[in-house]
């Protein structure tokens, strides 16, 4: 059993955690149920709906397809580690503003999924917004508000919105 | 439809060269199985699809992430090569047109970061989006195992649903993509119910070479058609040394459609799929030649 285990270093958030994991537990199933990180979701797990989406080392991934053990010394960022001193993001404060929330479930995932593209491209139109989303799966709001919310906080990250 | 679990225990193997894979790979005599991005893999898993004892993870071993381009050898893609970074390759759009259109069609943007083409094609899916395209851009696959190194054109790595020409002990180490001619453009269409996370219905893949006015060289390629992904040579002879000629084309699509082998399941009819493939092969001759630099479309 105990040779099963594997020791491995996970920067999560910005915090080193040393954590003994067996190989088939996915990087989802650590975050959840080993840190308390319930943020991403466990929807589809088989990578269809992108509920579980977080960042690694900046890039959007489904985190219930990597195995925690292939994270090992990763940059890995969860929806809690996107608010500063109790201040939300950008893209937390316009998902709000803009009423792009209901239930809830796929917002970790379209936020962050949101937030890679705007690290990488900035000034986004309407239709790579569209593409950069389209794996993301919301079953009640429709994704207008969505859009809305990310070309709102594009504008307000371009002109410095804090963050 | 099985409904995924956790995954099952397995052993993860990490070797720290492809020689060293190819060994465990052998060694494990069929009971594991190689892990790229384990898009395809890891959901097989958790369904109980598959159930390998052990899992060869090729992320240990540095360097297999390239996607090189010269003149002389042409776009060379390492193993663990993602789609994701293929589809942001400014190389690849530019020159091999067709990849990234078959690439960017495929999935979501988050599984594109983790899944890998050499993955797309040992998974060997009949709808592998990758597949047309590579085999009308005249890819080689090179293959390694233990003993000995061989390369096969993409059109030849098939062997089934699932199933490649990879022998016990051999793994896909490189991508070898011909550099393309001059006047030569390439076209993917994939027909789909959805415009993303979604396979299929037919895939066509073509790609003209002009000299003058007549086509040089065509290739065309089909997904989702029959057991594997296909070329059609039969409508790829009918047009070769020719001019541009609607005729042509409606006689070569015929020829497709008459060729491929599809059919029936959730997203489509084995007819509906040969129309279909009669319909956009045509569209894709159509396109493809027009975007050929110099054509006489071109120049309008």
């Amino acid at each position: 059993m105990q040779q099963r285990q594997r020791i491995i270093e996970l920067n999560v958030n910005g915090e080193t955690h040393t954590l003994a994991v067996e190989p088939q537990r996915t990087l989802l199933e650590v975050l959840r149920d080993n840190l308390g990180l319930t943020g991403a979701k466990r929807g589809c797990d088989q990578g269809y709906c992108n509920a579980c989406t977080v960042l690694v080392d900046g890039k959007a991934v489904n985190s219930c397809l990597i195995l925690a053990v292939r994270a090992q010394g990763k940059r890995i960022t969860t929806i809690e580690g996107l608010s500063h001193n109790g201040r939300m993001h950008p893209l937390q404060e316009a998902f709000v503003n803009r009423g792009a929330i209901q239930c809830g479930f796929c917002t970790p995932g379209m936020v962050l999924t949101a937030k890679a593209l705007l690290d990488a491209n900035p000034d986004p139109s309407e239709m790579q917004i569209r593409r950069a989303i389209s794996g993301n799966l919301c079953r009640c709001t429709g994704y207008v508000k969505v859009v809305e919310a990310i070309k709102e906080a594009a504008r307000v990250l371009k002109t410095g919105g804090a963050a | 439809m099985q409904y995924p679990r956790r995954l099952p225990r397995f052993e993860y193997l990490e070797p720290k060269s492809l020689t060293e894979a190819c060994k465990l790979l052998l060694q494990n005599d069929g009971k594991a199985r190689v892990v790229a991005g384990g898009t395809d893999l890891i959901p097989k898993m958790k369904r109980r699809d598959v159930n390998p004892r052990a899992l060869i993870s090729l992320h240990g071993i540095p360097g297999l992430e390239t996607i090189s381009h010269s003149q002389v050898d042409g776009l060379r893609l390492g193993p663990l090569t993602t789609l994701g970074a293929v589809e942001s390759s400014t190389i690849v759009t530019e020159r091999f047109n067709v990849l990234y259109q078959a690439v960017q069609s495929m999935a979501s943007s988050q599984v594109r970061g983790l899944g890998t083409v050499a993955g797309n094609l040992c998974n060997a899916a009949p709808s592998a989006d990758t597949a047309p395209a590579l085999m009308v851009l005249g890819t080689r696959l090179k293959l390694i195992s233990p003993q000995r190194e061989r390369t096969v054109a993409a059109e030849s790595f098939f062997a089934g649903p699932s199933a490649t020409v990879l022998e016990p002990g051999e793994i896909l180490a490189e991508i070898q993509i011909p550099e393309v001619p001059r006047r030569s453009a390439g076209v993917y269409i994939k027909h789909t119910l959805r415009r993303a996370m979604d396979l299929a219905i037919v895939g066509v893949a073509v790609a003209i070479t002009l000299q003058d006015d007549t086509c040089h060289n065509v290739r065309i390629a089909l997904g989702a058609v029959a057991p594997t992904p296909i070329r059609v040579p039969g409508a790829e002879a009918i047009l070769k040394g020719k001019g541009r000629s609607g005729d042509l084309f409606r006689r070569a699509a015929k020829e497709a459609a008459t060729a491929c082998q599809p059919i029936d399941d959730v997203r489509g009819s084995a007819d509906y799929r040969r129309e279909m493939v009669e319909v956009l092969t045509r569209r894709a001759l159509e396109q493809a030649w027009d975007r050929c630099p110099g054509s006489t479309e071109g120049k309008r």
